[in-house]
C-alpha cells in the first residue's frame, strides 16, 4: 500500500484543523506528560480494581442474545424461511461456477481419474496469452514461469484452485464495486452512509464473520468466495470512487456545457479518464481476494491455505515455506500483470502502441495457445502435471534446517520471549500494567484525554465532550457493570441504543477524534469485553513500538539511498504478500506460544508498509532544502535528525496510522498461538459452538478497537503531520 | 472503449474456435467419459471424509478414506475443518462422515435430534481420555505432583511469562473439548489456561520439558502414539460421576471416558453408497490407531501412505468391514 492509497482511504486527513501556533502545541505536550503522569499514579493506587475481568467461560447476557440470534437463523434455514430461498440460490450458483471452473482447468495428479478439460499445459498457454494480450512480453514471461514453478512445487491443483477462487470473487467484486464506486462518486450522503460500512469490512477480522457465512452460506466454496468478497471488495470501491471524483471538474463542465447526458459523461467522459486509478483498485482488490482466499480453507474453501493450515497444525516449516512460496509468487504475477496492464491501457488510448502488428502477433499466439489445449485436452502428459520432488526437496531442507537453527538457538529464543514479556507486557513495568490491570475508568478517560490532546475535540469542543460523557454513561449502563448483572431490557432497544449511538456519533464526529474514540470504548463496553480489549491494545501498541522503530530507522536509511532501497523493497514485497499464517509456522518453530510470538509476526507483518512510507516521506524532502542544510555544514546525523525526519513528520504519523491497523489484523491470528485476548475469544467462537456470540462480540470489540486508533492517528497527522507536505 | 469491444469479439471468435478444435480431436490417450471406479459392485463417487486437527483423527480417516478409494472406487475427498464446522457441513452434503467424534452432546442435539441432517452410527473401536498430563520426570521427582489437590503447591513452578505468579495449564487446538477454564475456577486452583494452539504444538512442549528437565501441566489425550515416545502421567482431577459435566459452568470433576463414535450425513448413509456400510461396519482398536498416527507423525509419512501401510499389513481386518 503506498501513501496516495492510504490518504484516499482517509479522507478526514485531508481536513486540515491546524489552529494552534506553537506555544498551543508546547502546552498541549505539557497537558500530555500531565495525563500520563496522573495516569501512572492512579494506576498504581488502583492496581488491580475494577478491570472487569470476564472469565472464558463466562458470557454476558449480550453474547447469549448473539447465541440465541444463531440459533434462530439456523433454525429458519433449517426451516426452510422464504428468506433464505435467494440465499441458498445463490450460494448453488456460487458452487456451480467454482465447480465447473474446477472440471474445467484443475487437473488434479493425486487422483487416478484427474484429468481435466484443459490440461496444466492449456492453462499455462492461456495464462501466458492473456498475460501478454493485457500486459505485454514481459509479465508473460513472468506468468509461464511462475504458472509452471506451481507444478514444479508440487501445488498445482491446490494453486489453480486458489487462483479460481480469487477470480471468481474478484468478478462479482467488479460487478458489485464499479457501480458503488461511481455511485459514491456521486453523492455526498452515499459517501458518507457508506464509508463506516467499508471500514468495518475492512477492519472486523475475518475470523470474526467465517463463523456466520458458513451458518449462512455453508462451508466450501460458496462460503469461501463470499468472505473473499466481503474482504475484497472495499478497496475497489473506495479507489474508484476516489478516482471517478478527481476527474478534473473543468472536464466535466466542458462537456455537461456541450449537452452530454450523465450516463454519456460517465461512460465517454469519467469512467476513461479514471481508468488508471480504477485499475490500482482492481490490483488492491486483487491482493486482498488473494489474502483472504488462503484463509477462507478454514470453511474448507479450496486452494493454498490447505497446505498452511495442516502446516501449522503439524508444526512443518517446510511446507508452509513452499506452498508460502506458491502465494508470493502468484501474487508478484497479479500485481506486476494488473499494474501493467493499467499503464498499457494508458498507452493504448494514447494510440502510442503499433495497433497493426500487435493484433497479428496476438492472433498467431491465440492459435498456438488453442492448439496447445487442444494437446492438453488429450494428451495425459500435458494434462496431469508429472510429479515433481522439488517442492518435497525443498521442504525437506527447509524442515532440517529449521531443526538445526531451532536446536542450537533455542534456549536463547525462549529467555528472549519470557524477557521480553516481562519487560514490556507484563506488571509492574509493562504496559499492562496502565492498560489490563487498571480500573476501567482510568483507562478509558485516560485514552479520551490523549484523544482529545492529540487528535483534537473537533469544533464546538463542549457539546462534543457532553455527547461523549452522555455516550459513555449509557453504554457503561447497558453492559451492566454497575450491577452484577446486565441491564434486563429488550434486546431491539439494546440495538436500537447501539444503532442510535454509532450514528449519532458519525454524525456529529466530523473534525476530531474525540467522537469516534468516545464511541468505540462505549462499544467496547457494551458488548461486555472491556478487560479482554484491553490485551489487545497493550499487544498492539508495544509490536507498533517495534513497527514504528523498524519503519524509522531502516526508511531513513532506505529513504537517503537509492541503492539500498532497491536492494531491500522486494525482500518488504515479499515479506507483505506472505499470507500472515504463513509466518507463524516458522515463528511457532522458534519461540513458544504466547503473546511475544503474535507481536512477533505483527511486527513481521506491519513493518514494511511503516518502512516504506517513511522511506517515501524522507526521499520527498525537497532537494534545495538538504542542500542548503548540507552547505551550512550539517553532520549526516543533523541531516538526519534536525532536517530530514523533522520534515517528513506527517509520513511518520501516516505509518504509524497503517502500522496499527495492520498490527491489530495480526493481533487476531495471535489468537491461533496463545496470544490470548480478543484475537483468541474470536478463533473460539468459530470452534466451539456455545462461544459464538462472545467470539462475534470479540469481533465487534476489534473494529471498535481499529475505528478508534485510526481515528486519533488521523485526526493527530491532520493536525500536526501537515507543516512538511504543505 | 472501441479498442476493448474489438478485443472482446475477438476473444469470443477464439474461445468459439477452441471449443470447435477440442470437440474435433478425438484421438489422444485420455478417454473422454467416464471411466468409472475400478473395482466394487455398486456406484460409490464422491466420499467426503472430514479430517478433524489432531493426528489420531487422521489416522482413522485416512484408512477408511483409501480404503474406499481403492476396494470401493470411491473418489475419496479429505476436508480439513474444525469439529464443529464439519457437522456443519452434513445437512449440505459437503461432508459425509465425521469419523471419531468426541461426546459433542450439544452437536448431536442440534444436527442428529433436532435437524436430523447427521446420524450416528455407532463406536469406532476407539476409546478416549482427557485429562492433564505431566511429563515423566516430574511425576518421578515429586510424586504427589499428580494428585490435583497438590496442584496449588506448585503452581508458581508451573508459572510462564504469559501467566505471571499463577501457573501455566497448556491446552490444545481452541477447538478441542476442554473444560479447563471452567475447572480451574471450580476447583480453585491458581493457574490460568494458555492455548498453546495444536496437538503438534503440545507435543513439542512435552518434549522440550523431558528433555530439559522443566515443569509442564497441559491438556492431552489417548489415544495417542506421542506416548510411546515419551510416557507421559496424567494427573488425577476428582473422579467423574454421571451427570457431574452436565453444567459447563459448574463442572469440577475429571473428564468421563469417551466412547468415539462414527458420525455421517443422514443423506450419505440412505444412499445406498457401499462407502456407507464400509462406515457402519468400520471399527479398529487405539493401538491400531497408534500404529497409523505413528507413522504420520513420527515417521513422516504422508496420511495417504501411512493409511497404505496398514492396509497392506491387516488385510484381514480391511476385509471384514468391506464384507461386513
Amino acid at each position: 500500500m503506498t501513501v496516495e492509497l492510504t490518504e484516499i482511504e482517509h479522507p478526514a486527513a485531508e481536513a486540515p484543523v491546524p489552529q494552534d501556533d506553537e506555544g498551543g502545541g508546547r502546552l498541549r505536550w505539557i497537558a500530555l506528560g500531565v495525563v500520563v503522569v496522573v495516569w501512572v499514579i492512579l494506576g498504581v493506587i488502583f492496581h488491580g480494581k475494577g478491570t472487569q475481568d470476564l472469565p472464558v467461560s463466562q458470557l454476558t447476557a449480550f453474547q447469549e442474545w448473539l447465541n440465541e440470534l444463531r440459533n434462530t437463523i439456523e433454525d429458519a434455514k433449517f426451516n426452510g424461511n422464504p428468506i433464505f430461498l435467494p440465499i441458498d440460490w445463490l450460494s448453488e450458483a456460487l458452487d456451480w461456477t467454482v465447480t465447473q471452473l474446477q472440471n474445467l482447468f484443475v487437473s488434479d495428479s493425486s487422483r487416478p481419474q484427474g484429468v481435466a478439460q484443459v490440461g496444466w499445459a492449456g492453462v499455462v498457454a492461456l495464462a501466458v496469452w492473456v498475460a501478454y494480450a493485457l500486459s505485454g512480453l514481459r509479465i508473460a514471461i513472468l506468468a509461464l514461469a511462475v504458472m509452471l514453478s506451481f507444478g514444479w512445487l508440487g501445488y498445482w491443483e491446490q494453486s489453480i484452485d486458489t487462483l479460481i477462487i480469487t477470480g471468481v470473487s474478484v468478478v462479482i467484486c467488479v460487478i458489485i464495486g464499479l457501480p458503488t464506486g461511481i455511485w459514491m462518486s456521486r453523492s455526498k450522503r452515499v459517501t458518507s452512509v457508506l464509508t463506516p460500512v467499508l471500514d468495518t469490512m475492512q477492519t472486523m477480522p475475518s475470523f470474526a464473520y467465517l463463523g456466520p457465512l458458513v451458518l449462512i452460506f455453508g462451508i466450501g466454496n460458496p462460503g469461501a468466495v463470499v468472505a473473499t468478497l466481503i474482504y475484497a471488495l472495499p478497496p475497489l470501491i473506495r479507489i474508484s470512487a476516489y478516482g471517478l471524483s478527481t476527474v478534473s471538474p473543468s472536464t466535466v463542465e466542458a462537456t455537461t456545457a456541450l449537452g452530454s447526458t450523465s450516463t454519456q459523461l460517465m461512460t465517454k467522459v469519467q469512467l476513461p479518464m479514471a481508468r488508471r486509478t480504477i485499475i490500482v483498485g482492481l490490483n488492491q482488490t486483487i491482493m486482498a481476494a488473494l489474502s483472504m482466499a488462503i484463509i477462507a480453507a478454514f470453511i474448507a474453501g479450496p486452494g493454498l491455505g490447505i497446505p498452511i493450515i495442516d502446516a501449522l497444525s503439524v508444526l512443518n516449516v517446510g511446507i508452509a515455506f513452499v506452498s508460502g512460496m506458491c502465494i508470493v509468487f502468484m501474487a508478484i504475477m497479479l500485481d506486476r500483470a494488473t499494474s501493467a496492464a493499467g499503464e498499457r491501457s494508458e498507452a493504448t488510448s494514447r494510440r502510442e502502441v503499433n495497433g497493426q502488428r500487435r493484433r497479428l502477433i496476438l492472433g498467431i499466439s491465440a492459435a498456438v495457445a488453442v492448439v496447445v489445449v487442444a494437446i492438453s485436452h488429450n494428451q495425459l502428459r500435458w494434462n496431469v502435471f508429472p510429479d515433481s520432488e522439488w517442492g518435497r526437496r525443498i521442504a525437506n531442507w527447509v524442515n532440517d534446517a529449521t531443526d538445526t537453527i531451532s536446536n542450537s538457538i533455542g534456549q536463547f529464543t525462549r529467555w528472549l520471549s519470557d524477557a521480553f514479556t516481562e519487560v514490556f507486557l507484563n506488571p509492574p513495568f509493562g504496559l499492562d500494567a496502565w492498560f489490563v490491570d487498571a480500573p476501567w475508568w482510568l483507562v478509558s478517560l485516560g485514552i479520551l484525554a490523549v484523544a482529545i490532546l492529540l487528535g483534537g475535540a473537533g469544533k464546538e469542543a463542549t457539546p462534543r465532550l457532553a455527547a461523549a460523557v452522555a455516550l459513555g454513561a449509557a453504554a457503561v449502563l447497558m453492559s451492566g457493570y454497575w450491577a452484577d448483572s446486565p441491564l434486563d431490557m429488550s434486546w431491539v432497544i439494546y440495538w436500537g441504543a447501539v444503532v442510535a449511538l454509532l450514528i449519532g456519533s458519525s454524525a456529529v464526529g466530523g473534525g476530531g477524534a474525540l467522537i469516534p474514540t468516545a464511541a468505540s470504548i462505549s462499544l467496547i463496553f457494551a458488548v461486555g469485553l472491556w478487560n479482554d480489549s484491553m490485551v489487545t491494545l497493550t499487544m498492539t501498541l508495544v509490536a507498533t513500538l517495534f513497527v514504528m522503530i523498524f519503519g524509522i530507522v531502516v526508511g531513513v536509511w532506505m529513504g537517503r539511498s537509492r541503492r539500498v532501497d532497491a536492494t531491500v523493497r522486494p525482500f518488504l514485497d515479499g515479506l507483505q504478500t506472505l499470507p500472515a499464517l504463513v509466518y507463524l509456522v516458522p515463528a511457532l518453530a522458534f519461540f513458544p506460544a504466547g503473546r511475544f510470538l503474535a507481536i512477533i509476526a505483527a511486527v513481521l507483518y506491519a513493518a514494511p508498509v511503516a518502512i516504506k512510507i517513511t522511506a517515501d516521506g524522507v526521499r520527498s524532502v525537497a532537494g534545495p532544502t538538504v542542500e542548503a542544510a548540507q552547505s551550512l555544514g550539517s553532520s549526516r546525523w543533523q541531516m538526519i535528525g534536525k532536517v530530514q525526519l523533522p520534515m517528513s513528520k506527517g509520513s511518520i504519523v501516516l505509518s504509524a496510522n497503517q502500522g496499527l491497523l495492520f498490527v491489530l489484523s495480526m493481533v487476531v491470528i495471535g489468537g491461533l498461538v496463545g496470544g490470548g485476548g480478543l484475537g483468541f475469544l474470536v478463533i473460539n467462537g468459530f470452534s466451539q459452538r456455545e462461544d459464538f456470540g462472545k467470539g462475534l462480540a470479540a469481533g465487534i470489540a476489534i473494529t471498535a478497537l481499529g475505528i478508534m486508533l485510526d481515528r486519533i492517528t488521523v485526526h493527530t497527522a491532520a493536525r500536526y503531520g501537515r507543516a512538511d507536505t504543505a | 472503449m472501441r479498442v476493448t469491444r474489438r478485443r472482446a469479439g475477438r476473444a469470443a471468435a477464439l474461445a468459439a474456435a477452441a471449443s470447435l478444435l477440442l470437440a474435433a480431436c478425438g484421438g489422444g490417450d485420455i478417454d473422454s467419459g467416464d471411466s468409472g471406479g475400478s473395482a466394487g459392485g455398486a456406484d460409490c463417487g464422491d466420499f467426503n471424509m472430514a479430517i478433524n486437527p489432531w493426528v489420531g483423527y487422521e489416522a482413522s480417516a485416512y484408512v477408511v478414506g483409501e480404503v474406499a478409494a481403492q476396494k470401493l472406487g470411491c473418489n475419496t475427498n479429505y476436508l480439513k475443518l474444525k469439529e464443529e464446522i464439519a457437522w456443519q457441513g452434513f445437512g449440505s452434503g459437503k461432508v459425509d462422515v465425521v469419523i471419531e467424534n468426541w461426546g459433542h452432546d450439544d452437536l448431536k442435539k442440534e444436527y442428529v435430534d433436532k435437524q436430523e441432517t447427521a446420524v450416528v452410527v455407532g463406536p469406532n473401536g476407539n476409546v478416549g481420555v482427557i485429562g492433564w498430563y505431566v511429563p515423566p520426570w516430574l511425576a518421578e521427582a515429586n510424586p504427589d505432583i499428580t494428585n490435583w489437590e497438590n496442584l496449588n503447591k506448585y503452581a508458581s513452578d508451573f508459572s510462564t511469562a504469559e501467566t505471571g505468579d499463577k501457573g501455566t495449564l497448556w491446552d490444545g487446538d481452541p477447538s478441542f473439548v476442554t473444560n479447563d477454564e471452567a475447572l480451574i475456577e471450580n476447583l480453585k486452583l491458581d493457574y490460568e489456561v494458555v492455548y498453546a494452539g495444536s496437538e503438534a504444538a503440545l507435543i513439542q512442549g512435552f518434549r522440550n520439558a523431558e528433555k530439559n528437565k522443566e515443569f509442564y501441566l497441559g491438556y492431552f489425550y489417548e489415544p495417542q502414539w506421542f506416548l510411546s515416545e515419551v510416557p507421559l502421567v496424567k494427573v488425577d482431577l476428582p473422579a467423574w460421576e454421571e451427570g457431574c459435566d452436565a453444567d459447563p459452568a459448574t463442572v469440577a470433576c475429571d473428564y468421563p471416558e469417551y466412547i468415539l463414535d462414527k458420525i455421517a450425513s443422514a443423506d450419505f448413509m440412505a444412499s445406498g453408497s457401499p462407502a456407507a456400510d464400509l462406515v457402519s461396519n468400520f471399527t479398529w482398536t487405539n493401538d491400531d490407531q497408534n500404529q497409523v498416527a505413528l507413522y504420520i507423525a513420527n515417521d513422516g509419512m504422508s496420511g495417504e501412505d501411512a493409511a497404505q501401510q496398514w492396509i497392506d499389513d491387516n488385510p484381514d481386518k480391511v476385509d471384514a468391514w468391506i464384507n461386513g
